[in-house]
């Protein structure tokens, strides 16, 4: 027994001295290596009295782990110290810059298709579309707008054609007639996309984007019209209260058509919605006119409803504080990176249409 | 369409005012565009003082006077007069201005070597007196604080301008515009009837309309006024048409032009003295000439409706008169026309022969046919009053019956539309201030449609007018209706939302550029397409739509590197068109990327780009949307504006024969024919209509999850195969062994050189092979091994590299 306690008192001694992993090593070698001073005196278990054995050999082990446990903590304590040491010469600078991040954007007109399909979701709207390329009856004719008709001149075509039937279309209208003639009543559409007229100057390009709005059923009225207006534009540019005007006006496709006027304030030259008593344009609407739903094979006596046509550029000018039109289309790589949205900023209903 | 409220208040008794009568016209639909004064010649004329008069250099008797006009600096200006002397408050005019009494125009001048700008005026060359010895003085009590001032009151009444819409022709007259305004409520609409003249004696030129298809004139009332002096026009007339920016021509056109102005009745005077015995209204013959007031000479075509007289052609009716027929100061005898033609013929003739005239834009769009006797009397009236001279009877020849037209109106139809409500009176009202002649039928009205509203055919019309009348601001704001019939995006449309973020998220700016393009880059890119030409384009270098985005992203990407950008990266995502008609357009995202990655990054290895960055995003935005990688197939074949070596094209599945994505390096011949400067440059394209919609949903894809927890065993083998045996191909060979055990293969070498035949490369792969039944034995490894080289072998022609 003290043989064993003084082989205890004089490792753990040596254990307490500041020592290298090397020299534990040898320690643990000595303890427990085939000759070990602890190996050894397990071996002569066997010699002891079979009264003294039992208790030697707990006795024994409990040095054994003892001594194990120390070692153990040693080899970890030197192993910290050593990691420690190490770290103190990985030292980086961290302000260096980190490696290239890729950005990508999302053009602004894009970015306001989206925040268009998320609020006129809301309230129970699909999305349609329709061809670039046109024909005179779709364009015009089946929207109430016969050849002889003096509105066709306010509207500048391009025509893809000598006979002028085939052409680009100029509004989106066309997509109520396409939609229409496919299906069957009731209507609730949206369609945006690309529209085009020839003509070009500051505030005018040969191509821009509309919205049409179309909503027909049995009973809708102007009531309605304006309704599904007032939450748009509120939505929009997302605010709580806006002045709205409607003013009548003529398209060929309704009646009763009229221009919508909302109210702004020019604050350290920024447009600001809602407040102060300039009006501005920003769409055309009316009842859908009987005319039109006659030429898609509905009863106007039955079906009634409403269309709009909004510029979307003009939106996105408005809601951004964009002030040249033709920039949009000038794939200037300083403007769509200052004016795009990041990609993962999807617009949506429940997280908000913009940030 | 202008007029000042003064002219309004000749037709309209009301007590509003202007401001009220302003918003009240935007109201009902007839839009103010501005309401402002005209600005006058005059308003160059200002109270100036001279701060300072010199000797001047060169000539005894001329100063050089300092004049404070208001602005920030004096102006130098050299005056003659005896009386210009420092702090005299007088009258200046700048460069630019006409002097009243001569009419000369001022311009900057030399006068003996010293540089003149404007003038200090006399009293005589203001027309003030005919003071004309020195220059005006001004008292200093009333002047002293008017420096910089317009001098001359500007007497012209406000204009009001409205943009009216084509389907209101009344309102290009002043009196319609009052009518309307009368039935809202602003006063009262004054009687035209008692308009009297004295006239007499038969219009002794014959007048006739022939009858004859397509004949464009239906009505043709005329006078002859004899002994006529015609001469400037007095004050008031002048004022009136200057007050609308137009210039006052002589009493006869400026009294046609009145009339015109105030009741939309386009009127034309003829020299009667010139007329070869008599008016045929007729069509045209093919060939026909004649020489138009505008000094044009028009070659005109069959069918149009022309005025003529014994020896041709006077004029084209109702568009343009002819100079052979027309008015000058000495014409003694007029002889005036009152007409109506048909919108569709004047429409017709004015487009083929492009002649826009003020009288074509207001016969186009329908003028009262019943207004022909109206014209003639207040316009003889004026013309007998200012020119003196005799007024023959009228001569009205008709070849139709006009008669008013009538409707029925259901008045349960207003609320139908407009959503509110308004009292039968009150509709009964509007609608009689408006001109219609009502009956009412119990829930019915019987309208007759007045004769100046060629608009209204049918009762969708009369809820219009009522509704605009009474307001837009009665109708209700009802709360939406959410409803829903159908899904908000269909699945193409899902896609293409998912793509357009998709590639943006990859670093691409997404740009959206016209639908056409110059046809000399397009020709760079349309492939098979067919060229489509725009009949009218824009300007020379956007004449054609583009068969590819590839035409104005490359023109747009050269832009940017112009400005200095090297690594640029476009997108766009819209149509390219295939023909002419509608629908034969495809919708294509199209990509580039140019220069390098990590240009001036401290830690990381710049390179330019290549085809596999194209690649990757190609295909990391395919399996984004939802397409497997292992079933992507992708072959060499590819557009001919793509690097023919480096490039290659994406099939959705190996037996597919329509790819749906190309990607690679852009042909150098292109490069260097666009001019684009840069280290490298690559692209992609998606064609999103060949992409097919996925038959299985997210929902169930994610339902089958599948896994194998057993240990999963790496191999790599290198093998030796022929130079162009494809990388492709040795994956699918070894993929296809055993799909239940292989679950992926890397290659992670390609080599060629030392040690290598030299037709021959080197591809080492990895292998992950995994059961999910057990854990694989190393007997079951060896087996699979040994299975792995004999197939690749046999299958490819490649040794195992040892």
């Amino acid at each position: 027994m003290s043989d064993i306690k003084k082989i205890k008192d004089e490792f753990l001694e040596r254990l307490n001295e500041d020592l290298n992993i090397e020299s534990v090593n040898e320690i643990k070698s000595e303890l427990f290596g085939k000759n070990g001073k602890i190996s050894t005196s397990f071996k002569n278990l066997g010699s002891l009295p079979a009264e003294e054995r039992k208790k030697f050999a707990s006795d024994l082990n409990f040095v054994k782990d003892e001594l194990q446990e120390k070692i153990n903590k040693k080899i970890q304590e030197i192993e910290i110290k050593e990691i420690n040491s190490k770290l103190e010469n990985e030292k980086i600078d961290v302000t260096l810059p980190e490696r290239n991040i890729v950005q990508g954007k999302i053009h602004p007109v894009s970015q306001v298709i989206d925040e268009l399909s998320s609020i006129f979701s809301e309230i129970g709207f699909s999305v349609e579309e329709g061809p670039d390329v046109e024909n005179e009856h779709y364009n015009f004719t089946a929207l109430n707008t016969p050849d002889n008709h003096p509105a066709r001149d306010m509207h500048d075509t391009f025509y893809l054609d000598d006979k002028k039937e085939l052409l680009l279309r100029t509004h989106t209208s066309p997509v109520q007639v396409r939609t229409m003639l496919k299906g069957k009543p009731p209507f609730k559409i949206i369609a945006p996309g690309r529209t085009y007229r020839s003509d070009s100057d500051q505030t005018h390009a040969p191509m821009f984007h509309q919205v049409e709005g179309l909503h027909i059923d049995k009973n809708i009225n102007m009531g309605h019209l304006k309704g599904c207006l007032d939450y748009f534009i509120k939505s929009f540019f997302e605010v709580d209260k806006i002045k709205m005007r409607f003013r009548p006006s003529h398209f060929p496709f309704t009646e009763p058509s009229a221009e919508v006027d909302i109210g702004y304030e020019l604050k350290d030259g920024k447009i600001v919605i809602g407040e102060g008593d300039k009006w501005l344009e920003i769409l055309g609407c009316g009842m859908v006119h009987p005319n039109v739903l006659k030429n898609v094979k509905i009863n106007p006596d039955k079906y009634q409803g409403y269309a709009f046509g909004i510029g979307i550029d003009r939106l996105a000018m408005l809601k951004y504080g964009i002030n040249d039109l033709r920039a949009f289309f000038e794939t200037d790589y300083r403007w769509l990176n200052h004016f795009g949205f990041d990609p993962l900023d999807v617009p949506s209903n429940y997280r908000g249409l913009s940030r | 369409m202008k007029f000042t409220i003064g002219w309004l208040k000749e037709h309209l008794d009301t007590k509003f005012k202007d401001s009220e009568i302003i918003e009240k016209l935007t109201d009902v639909g007839l839009e103010v565009e501005s309401f402002e004064k005209v600005s006058s010649d005059l308003d160059n004329f200002k109270v100036a003082k001279i701060i300072n008069a010199e000797q001047h250099p060169n000539a005894d008797k001329l100063k050089v006077c300092d004049v404070d006009i208001g602005e920030q600096d004096t102006v130098k200006v050299v005056c003659g007069a005896p009386n210009a002397k420092k702090d005299l408050l007088t009258v200046y005019a700048g460069p630019g201005s006409v002097i009243p009494k001569n009419n000369m125009k001022l311009t900057v001048s030399k006068i003996r070597g010293v540089t003149s700008y404007g003038m200090l005026c006399s009293e005589s060359e203001l027309n003030l007196s005919d003071e004309s010895d020195g220059i005006t003085e001004l008292k200093s009590n009333k002047y002293s604080d008017k420096v910089g001032k317009i001098f001359f009151k500007n007497n012209t009444e406000k204009v009001i301008d409205l943009s009216i819409t084509p389907n209101r022709p009344d309102c290009l007259g002043v009196r319609g515009v009052a009518r309307d305004l009368a039935a809202a409520g602003v006063g009262k609409l004054k009687h035209t009837s008692n308009i009297k003249i004295k006239n007499n004696g038969a219009q002794k030129i014959k007048v006739s309309i022939t009858k004859e298809k397509n004949q464009g004139c239906t009505i043709f009332g005329s006078c002859l006024i004899k002994d006529v002096a015609n001469k400037e026009s007095p004050k008031w007339l002048k004022d009136k048409i200057e007050s609308l920016g137009q210039k006052p021509i002589s009493a006869i056109v400026d009294i046609t032009n009145y009339v015109m102005l105030d009741l939309n009745r386009p009127l034309h005077a003829y020299d009667a003295d010139k007329i070869d015995k008599e008016i045929i209204v007729r069509n045209s013959v093919k060939d026909e000439t004649f020489e138009a007031l505008d000094n044009k000479e028009y070659k005109l075509d069959n069918d149009m409706c022309v005025i003529s007289d014994k020896s041709g052609v006077l004029g084209l009716g109702g568009i343009i008169g002819g100079t052979r027929s027309g008015t000058e100061l000495n014409t003694k005898n007029i002889l005036l026309e009152s007409a109506y033609f048909l919108p569709r013929s004047i429409r017709k003739t004015s487009k083929l022969l492009n002649i826009d005239t003020d009288a074509k834009f207001r016969f186009e769009r329908g003028i009262d046919p019943q207004s022909v006797e109206l014209g003639l009397k207040k316009a003889s009236k004026l013309i007998t009053e200012i020119c003196g001279g005799k007024v023959s009877k009228f001569d009205v020849q008709k070849i139709k019956k006009d008669k008013k037209n009538k409707i029925k109106f259901k008045i349960s139809l207003f609320e139908r539309i407009a959503g509110f409500k308004v009292k039968d009176k009150e509709i009964i009202k509007i609608l009689i201030d408006l001109g219609f002649e009502v009956s009412k039928k119990k829930l019915e009205l019987e309208l007759k449609i007045p004769s100046w509203r060629p608009d209204i055919t049918q009762p969708i019309d009369i809820v219009e007018e009522i509704v605009r009348i009474k307001g837009f601001n009665n109708i209700r704001t009802l709360e939406p209706d959410k409803t829903r019939f159908k899904a908000t995006l269909n699945k193409q449309q899902k896609l293409f939302h998912f793509l357009q973020r998709s590639v943006a998220s990859k670093g691409y700016f997404e740009t959206v550029t016209w639908s056409f393009t110059d046809s000399k880059f397009n020709s760079l890119f349309k492939e098979n397409y067919k060229e489509i030409k725009i009949v009218n384009p824009i300007s020379s270098d956007l004449d054609v739509l583009r068969n590819s985005i590839f035409s104005n992203l490359t023109s747009y990407l050269k832009k940017n590197l112009d400005r200095g950008f090297k690594d640029v990266s476009l997108f766009e995502i819209g149509p390219i068109f295939k023909d002419n008609k509608p629908g034969e357009q495809l919708t294509v995202i199209g990509a580039i990327k140019s220069g390098k990655i990590s240009r001036l990054n401290w830690n990381e290895e710049n390179r330019s780009v290549d085809l596999f960055d194209a690649k990757k995003d190609v295909i990391q935005t395919l399996v984004e949307a939802g397409y497997d990688r292992q079933n992507l197939f992708v072959r060499e074949k590819s557009p001919s504006y793509y690097h023919p070596g480096k490039s290659g094209s994406v099939y959705l599945n190996k037996d597919d024969i329509d790819p749906v994505a190309y990607f690679g390096e852009i042909h150098p011949n292109i490069i260097k024919k666009i001019d684009i400067k840069t280290e490298a440059l690559v692209g992609f394209e998606i064609y999103l209509d060949y992409l097919k919609d996925k038959k299985i949903k997210l929902k169930d894809l994610k339902s089958q999850f599948k896994f194998s927890d057993y240990q999963k065993s790496d191999r790599d083998f290198a093998f030796v195969v022929d130079k162009h045996f494809k990388a492709q191909d040795l994956i699918d060979i070894i993929s296809s062994i055993d799909e239940s055990l292989i679950k992926s293969v890397k290659i992670f070498d390609v080599y060629e050189g030392e040690n290598i035949p030299k037709d021959k490369k080197s591809i080492a792969l990895n292998v992950t092979i995994q059961s999910s039944e057990k854990t694989l034995e190393e007997s079951d490894l060896e087996k699979i091994n040994k299975l792995i080289i004999s197939t690749v072998e046999t299958k490819s022609g490649a040794k195992i590299r040892s």
